[in-house]
């Protein structure tokens, strides 16, 4: 087996591409910064200077509002500077590839690339081909991995139930598209939470799924039973198109979170979503705006813990 | 021309003969022996075997020039050890007219290295509607018919296209894929293809294609030969119907009998081929169906892709590996691994691919052509780009150490390989 191309000769984090692999002391001591940096963001001067003078490159080629914003935001708040590139529009639809796009861009000196790609694996390619100063941070490639949102939900997970040692935690919906699913699934293995369960049928779990140690219900009641976390997936509307379900409302039925279903899980569940929302198809209203929801403090933990990966990649 | 070989290990798998000897070739053949040679060949130390035979190698010529040239390629051949090639017919254009295979051929005769057997598309353009014109492509040389990896999804072409190539006695060769549960899919659809976030193909892919083929050609006494087997249950189905007396052949890709999904670490797009590389477990039943005769031959699946069609990511990598040049090593890896002897591992490249190709090469009987191959089973070639002679520096083995180096390549009594020390 190839050496894990995120980390250096001394296993530090030089890349962050997936939270597969990475030691549970470099998990933690990312949460732990994270929470060193959640106090700056509520401070009146929002703003520390560990990264001045180094550029972040946010290199999208794929849209997103979102994750860029924050990336954006916690890059600022480490003083550097942000430049914004939205290649879905621009070279790569000029026929340029996307190493040579990544290659243009190092000769514009930059530190870091967060990258977002709709093909599992683009990071790990470029990472590849960077120069040994500079750092690339995947973003989401394809179904692959979404690392900084699988920690900024064990983030938020470990804030509200402190510990992972006792918990059971669901993830529903279409995992099989999902790198928001994949990424959170080993950061809790590897953190040590002792059942997770993925629930969805079984057009939307993948293949072999099992074996990233999770349990697998198809039935919604029987798998909330008891969770202290449950984590809804985003449902495409293109599912619908590859025969993978019927209809929206009769996903909605069976897999939706409802409040009578939420009430299935523990007294102190929380809730969390990564994003953009669908009310009424995969989560009704009234439990996003209920008080088990920690779907906005997830966005804003979302800050911290991108200052925490980019302060630790670039001072690696 | 009389050559003589002198001390060499002769390895003649076709008659079953390992022993120390002298080898002559007369006329383009192998001969009794003579007295006075024109040339000698002082081959203390190596092996001499039959010039391989590879059923399933790519020049990329008409129309791929930019990956590889026909000169390029059939250097890596005699550079390998491969004396006689069948290439696929998926050129640009694919070679779907007579004119198009008479060129190629013409071109590849010129070129005096390996001898090139053209296989003729199944069907126009490889687009799975029409049929080409098969008598007249058997006529300028084309040896079976296939479509490559492009599929058939109508069944009733398929079904008539084996009818008609039943009819004329012509060989057809296909891969046995669905092609909607292959759709969009790029890995074996299993734990690795599932970390990865990569779209799988399933094994039943093959598995329900294969029992559309063995069925038409049960139906229609179609000559089949099933390229590239890539899963446990399709040598399972193989080895049924050859027991129910099925005239069926297999083959399958070397680099099936040593790697599997495991090997994509992380995002290896050399690793990117077609079919997908399964499991562990599907690669051990291919590595013991092909000792066991299930499945007949190995082939290098020969695939020059450039730089711009790997340095992508993976799904949107182009399939396919170089492996003229690794045939051998990588076959004499297999029998290793099988503790296998040389002249039942060699085998598998000389006289049961002569047998699947339908050709007289294959052995080193008297009066058979004289190709031959004489070759160090214990030097090791280091695989990299500079020593590649094949326009297509991709493979899962950059960077590998293995043994198996051939020294000259024979063809029709001429060496067109290697030095020859004169004895």
């Amino acid at each position: 087996m190839q050496r894990n191309p995120q980390l250096n000769d001394a296993g530090e984090l030089q890349h962050l591409l997936s939270i597969e692999g990475l030691p549970r002391e470099v998990l933690t001591q990312i949460l732990d910064t994270a929470e060193s940096f959640a106090g700056v963001t509520e401070r009146e001067v929002k703003k520390v200077p560990l990264l001045r003078g180094k550029s972040v490159f946010n290199l999208f080629f794929e849209p997103s509002t979102r994750t860029r914003t924050t990336f954006e935001i916690a890059a600022k708040r480490l003083s550097a500077d942000v430049i914004n590139l939205n290649i879905a529009v621009s070279s790569q639809t000029k026929g340029e590839s996307l190493l040579d796009t990544v290659a243009n861009l190092s000769a514009m000196q930059a530190d870091i690339f967060v990258v977002r790609h709709s093909s599992s694996g683009a990071p790990f390619l470029i990472a590849r081909h960077v120069k040994p100063h500079e750092h690339v941070i995947n973003a989401g490639d394809g179904r692959h991995a979404h690392p900084t949102q699988g920690l900024l939900d064990l983030f938020t997970i470990r804030h509200y139930k402190k510990d992972f040692s006792r918990l059971t935690v669901a993830i529903v919906g279409d995992v099989l598209h999902s790198r928001v699913a994949r990424s959170l699934i080993h950061g809790l293995t590897t953190l040590g939470a002792p059942e997770v369960r993925v629930i969805g049928p079984q057009t939307l779990l993948p293949a072999g799924v099992e074996a990233l140690g999770v349990k697998v219900f198809h039935d919604m009641r029987e798998g909330l039973r008891d969770c202290d976390v449950v984590v809804m997936l985003r449902l495409q509307n293109e599912r619908m198109k590859g025969a993978l379900l019927p209809s929206a409302q009769e996903f909605n039925k069976h897999y939706g979170l409802t409040s009578e279903k939420l009430a299935l899980a523990r007294k102190d569940a929380i809730v969390m979503h990564p994003g953009p929302m669908n009310r009424g198809v995969e989560i009704d209203s009234s439990v996003a705006d209920g008080p088990h929801s920690v779907i906005l403090p997830q966005v804003t933990f979302g800050i911290a813990v991108r200052m925490a990966v980019m302060s630790m990649v670039a001072g690696n | 021309m009389r050559l003589t070989i002198k001390g060499a290990r002769i390895i003649d798998p076709a008659s079953g003969r390992d022993a120390k000897g002298d080898l002559h070739i007369a006329d383009g053949r192998i001969s009794e022996a003579f007295a006075k040679a024109d040339r000698t060949i002082d081959a203390k130390g190596l092996v001499a075997a039959p010039g391989f035979i590879d059923i399933a190698a790519r020049l990329r010529e008409p129309g791929l020039e930019y990956k590889a040239t026909l000169a390029s390629e059939m250097q890596a051949a005699i550079a390998g050890g491969v004396t006689s090639l069948a290439c696929p017919p998926d050129t640009d254009p694919p070679l779907d007219e007579p004119g198009l295979v008479d060129m190629l051929r013409r071109r590849a005769k010129a070129l005096e290295h390996a001898r090139v057997y053209p296989i003729g598309a199944l069907t126009v353009k490889l687009e799975g509607e029409r049929l080409t014109e098969m008598a007249q492509l058997a006529e300028t040389g084309c040896v079976a018919f296939s479509q490559a990896n492009a599929p058939i999804a109508d069944t009733q072409v398929l079904w008539r296209a084996l009818q008609y190539a039943a009819t004329f006695g012509f060989p057809v060769w296909l891969r046995a894929e669905d092609t909607w549960l292959a759709k969009g899919g790029v890995a074996h659809d299993g734990e690795i293809a599932t970390r990865l976030g990569l779209q799988g193909i399933p094994s039943f892919a093959e598995t329900i294609a294969l029992m559309t083929l063995l069925e038409l050609a049960r139906a229609t006494r179609a000559r089949l030969h099933v390229c590239r087997l890539s899963t446990a249950g399709a040598v399972e189905m193989m080895r049924a119907a050859k027991r129910e007396g099925l005239p069926v052949t297999c083959d399958v890709g070397i680099h099936h009998l040593h790697l599997c999904d495991n090997d994509l670490g992380y995002f290896d797009s050399n690793c990117r081929l077609e079919p997908p590389l399964r499991s562990q477990r599907d690669r051990d039943a291919l590595s013991a169906g092909l000792q066991d005769g299930t499945i007949d031959c190995v082939c290098s699946d020969h695939t020059p892709v450039d730089d711009d069609g790997k340095h992508v990511p993976f799904a949107e990598a182009e399939p396919g590996a170089t492996g003229l040049e690794l045939l051998l090593p990588l076959t004499l890896k297999w029998g290793e691994a099988r503790k296998l002897p040389l002249v039942k591992s060699l085998a598998k490249i000389t006289s049961d691919a002569a047998r699947v190709l339908g050709v007289g090469s294959g052995k080193l009987a008297v009066g058979a052509p004289a190709d031959v191959v004489l070759f160090d089973p214990a030097a090791s070639v280091r695989i990299s780009a500079e020593t590649l002679k094949s326009q297509g520096k991709n493979t899962p083995f950059l960077g590998y150490e293995l043994a198996g180096r051939v020294r000259t390549t024979i063809v029709a009594g001429n060496v067109v390989y290697g030095q020859m020390s004169e004895a």
